[in-house]
């Protein structure tokens, strides 16, 4: 036993990208289980593993644990980006719960029939544009700092660089218009553990493609 | 200025009736504003009150707090009801994110046409009982306590309560096979506060219906049909 977290999950973002980053933000370093066949998945039913029988699943500190909100929230306490008391968490919970809804529209997007992807994409570069982006501009401009909870890095600095890129994949000019932002993404970038998965070789995955979503329908199909 | 705790939603429970039960099940008094109109709504936004354009929103400790989870969260730890240190809020999240999926199932369930209810009905029901009712069944077969984590009452227990009851309002013997949950549901539906919040006259919300899904629809102007999931 290595002492490292193991992820099990398809070999692709899903919902094991923000893990995957998030411990990367905080150099923790981890194994990765990829399913690739159905065998493989119910056999991790059979043994119990699966609390509701749902993957993501994360092996840490002796945990076998499934649902990626308690995940993160775990190893965001666990590594000190949960800032230092319940108010500042209750802020990073809210940036990070706005951000996922606008992942959410991504996670998704890959699945949705062809003839409903340019509508999803014109929703996400709303959603992006009208809804969430403009907040955080507005905190980082308010306080000026260069993370958005009180001056130190956190979880939600984390998952919105995550989402800040997931959106320019799809949307390239997205950030025109969000000058602190801009500026924020390249701060986020340079530091060193997350510049570090930003490079060639590193445990990050690539955007969804086709084979990815014929992996995920042939293990998860009833 | 602490104040009284104030909820933002519509009269009905939709995202809102966890964190009234959570309350509740804490003996936290509060009041509630409940949207009716359209204007209300454009008010709150015009105000700059909701963070990402959204209802629940509470306001707490001088925070306008928006995003359930978020809210739940700090609710939890406030209150004493997150577990004693970060492996037991772990399990804590967890068992939350499980009721959470399967409430879920229901919370759009007032939305969807005739047919697809009844589509959905048997969805929930299926999913209640071949994989989230199991579950819980298993950990409380397996250590035996009264409480779902640590052997003292948290979130979890109150949020299970409310996902058992709502799942036995779509088919009211869904427990039988789960003699632990039935026992479960029983201890917890005798806790002084949570009793209380289940007596008529509770700020505890019915079953929604058609003036329900009239109000959210008006008000968010969300006209579109809503498909199961």
């Amino acid at each position: 036993m290595s002492g490292k977290p193991r992820l099990t999950y398809c070999n692709g973002r899903g919902r094991m990208e923000p893990v995957r980053w998030l411990l990367a933000a905080a150099g923790v370093e981890f194994e990765e289980i990829f399913l690739e066949t159905r065998e493989q998945y119910e056999k991790l039913i059979k043994d119990g593993s699966l609390m509701f029988q749902q993957v993501p699943l994360v092996e840490i500190d002796g945990m076998k644990m499934v649902q990626t909100r308690a995940i993160l929230s775990y190893i965001a306490g666990k590594y000190n980006l949960y800032g230092k008391d319940l108010k500042e968490r209750a802020l990073i919970d809210m940036y990070v719960e706005g951000i996922t809804d606008l992942m959410q529209m991504i996670l998704m997007f890959p699945f949705a029939p062809p003839e409903a992807k340019e509508k999803n994409l014109d929703s996400i570069k709303e959603r992006a544009t009208n809804r969430y982006f403009p907040v955080f501009e507005k905190v980082l401009k308010q306080h000026g700092q260069d993370f958005l909870v009180n001056n130190k890095f956190s979880w939600a600095d984390v998952q919105l660089i995550e989402a800040i890129l997931a959106v320019e994949e799809k949307i390239p000019a997205v950030l025109s218009g969000f000058p602190q932002l801009q500026a924020f993404k390249i701060r986020m970038s340079n530091m060193p553990t997350i510049k570090k998965f930003l490079q060639p070789g590193s445990p990050r995955k690539p955007p969804p493609d086709e084979r990815y979503v014929e992996t995920v329908l042939k293990i998860f199909k009833k | 200025m602490a104040g009284k705790l104030k909820l933002y939603y519509f009269d009905g429970r939709g995202k809102m009736e966890s964190i009234r039960w959570l309350l509740a099940a804490a003996g936290v008094e509060f009041e509630e504003e409940f949207l009716e109109t359209r204007e209300q709504y454009e008010k709150l936004l015009q105000g700059g009150s909701l963070l990402f354009q959204q209802v629940p929103m509470v306001e707490i400790d001088g925070m306008k707090m928006v995003q359930t989870r978020a809210i739940l969260s700090y609710i939890a730890a406030k209150y004493n009801l997150y577990g004693k240190d970060l492996k037991e809020r772990a399990l804590i999240d967890m068992y939350v994110g499980g009721t959470d999926d399967l409430m879920s199932f229901i919370l759009m369930f007032p939305f969807l046409s005739a047919e697809d209810k009844e589509k959905q009905r048997a969805v929930i029901v299926q999913k209640a009982t071949s994989r989230y009712f199991p579950a819980y069944e298993k950990v409380l077969k397996d250590h035996g306590h009264d409480f779902l984590v640590g052997n003292s009452f948290s979130w979890a227990d109150v949020h299970l309560l409310e996902a058992i009851l709502m799942v036995e309002e779509k088919k009211s013997d869904v427990l039988s096979g789960f003699p632990q949950l039935q026992a479960f549901k029983a201890r917890i539906s005798s806790i002084p506060t949570i009793k209380k919040f289940l007596e008529p006259g509770s700020q505890r919300k019915p079953v929604p219906d058609d003036k329900y899904v009239e109000t959210v629809r008006r008000v968010l102007r969300m006209y579109y049909d809503v498909k199961a999931n």
